[in-house]
């Protein structure tokens, strides 16, 4: 079970309350203060990836995130509802197998070079970056990161580890 | 912290403060900025971003996209930020190399004069 989860409407306003909510628990769980800024970071990216496809594909249902401190790890497990075939049109290219951490995911953009096509395959009136950068800055924030299908939708996986025992 | 923008013109460069935070939420507004200065024949641009408090790829792309427009009119957007927690997004997506980022106002438009 995790230990906190968050569920909101697919609206960009509520991306911040989840980043707070996720920096606050990664705190309490004893998350290094140096990493707090990089959990708000990755869990911001993939909350804004999948407000950006529910309101695209399903504007009417949740987006959960669940946060999970096992004692070793503090993992944000952020689920959509998104069908896999719409969901490629937001940067996951492969959902079907868990893809390594710490910058190596083979289901989102790579990190190197994901910027280098900036200009090029824009993908709305906001985003003017290739669809998938907000993937690739994950896989280079998280300790670990995975694409896996949940349900009918796409849940991105990252974890840290905890670098001290909670006050 | 909601997003706060300002801007004024310096030397001939319009200088935009943007305080806060840059997000899927707040974006718009400063896409909005850029490209309302843009059509007022404001092509060369400083956005300070000393004061931003949290960027993600949304901002990016904003950022880009301001980018693009005033290259267009063979214009240019410079960045002033020293924070390492903001850096740090622009290293990753390799978009250091894209932009030029300056220590402060002032480096950004002296190094935006003796360019030309």
């Amino acid at each position: 079970m995790a230990t906190v989860e968050v569920t909101f409407t697919p609206l960009p306003a509520h991306v911040r309350t989840a980043r707070l909510v996720a920096t606050a628990v990664a705190r309490r769980s004893g998350v290094d203060e140096s990493l707090l800024d990089e959990v708000r970071l990755a869990v911001g990216e993939a909350c804004s990836r999948a407000v950006e496809a529910h309101q695209k594909h399903c504007p009417g249902q949740p987006i959960r995130v669940a946060l999970t401190d096992d004692g070793e790890r503090f993992e944000v497990v952020v689920t959509d509802a998104v069908p896999a075939e719409a969901a490629q049109l937001h940067g996951v290219v492969t959902v079907a197998a868990p893809v390594g951490g710490n910058g190596t995911a083979s289901g989102a953009v790579p990190a190197s070079g994901a910027v280098s096509g900036a200009g090029t395959g824009m993908n709305g009136a906001i985003m003017q970056l290739p669809a998938g950068v907000g993937l690739a800055v994950i896989s280079g924030l998280a300790d670990d990161f995975r694409i896996s299908p949940a349900g009918d939708g796409t849940s991105v996986a990252m974890s840290w580890k905890r670098r001290a025992d909670p006050a | 912290m909601d997003l706060k923008l300002g801007h004024y013109n310096k030397d001939g460069i319009e200088v935009v403060d943007v305080e806060g935070e840059i997000d899927v939420y707040t974006a718009p507004r400063l896409r909005e900025l850029l490209i309302d200065l843009v059509n007022k024949k404001n092509y060369q641009l400083v956005v300070n971003m000393e004061k931003v408090e949290f960027l993600d790829s949304t901002g990016l792309g904003v950022l880009v996209g301001g980018l693009k427009r005033v290259r267009a009119h063979d214009g240019s957007l410079d960045l002033v930020c020293t924070q390492e927690r903001i850096l740090k997004i622009f290293r990753i997506t390799g978009l250091t190399k894209v932009f030029g980022i300056h220590d402060s106002v002032d480096e950004a438009i002296t190094a935006r004069k003796a360019e030309k």
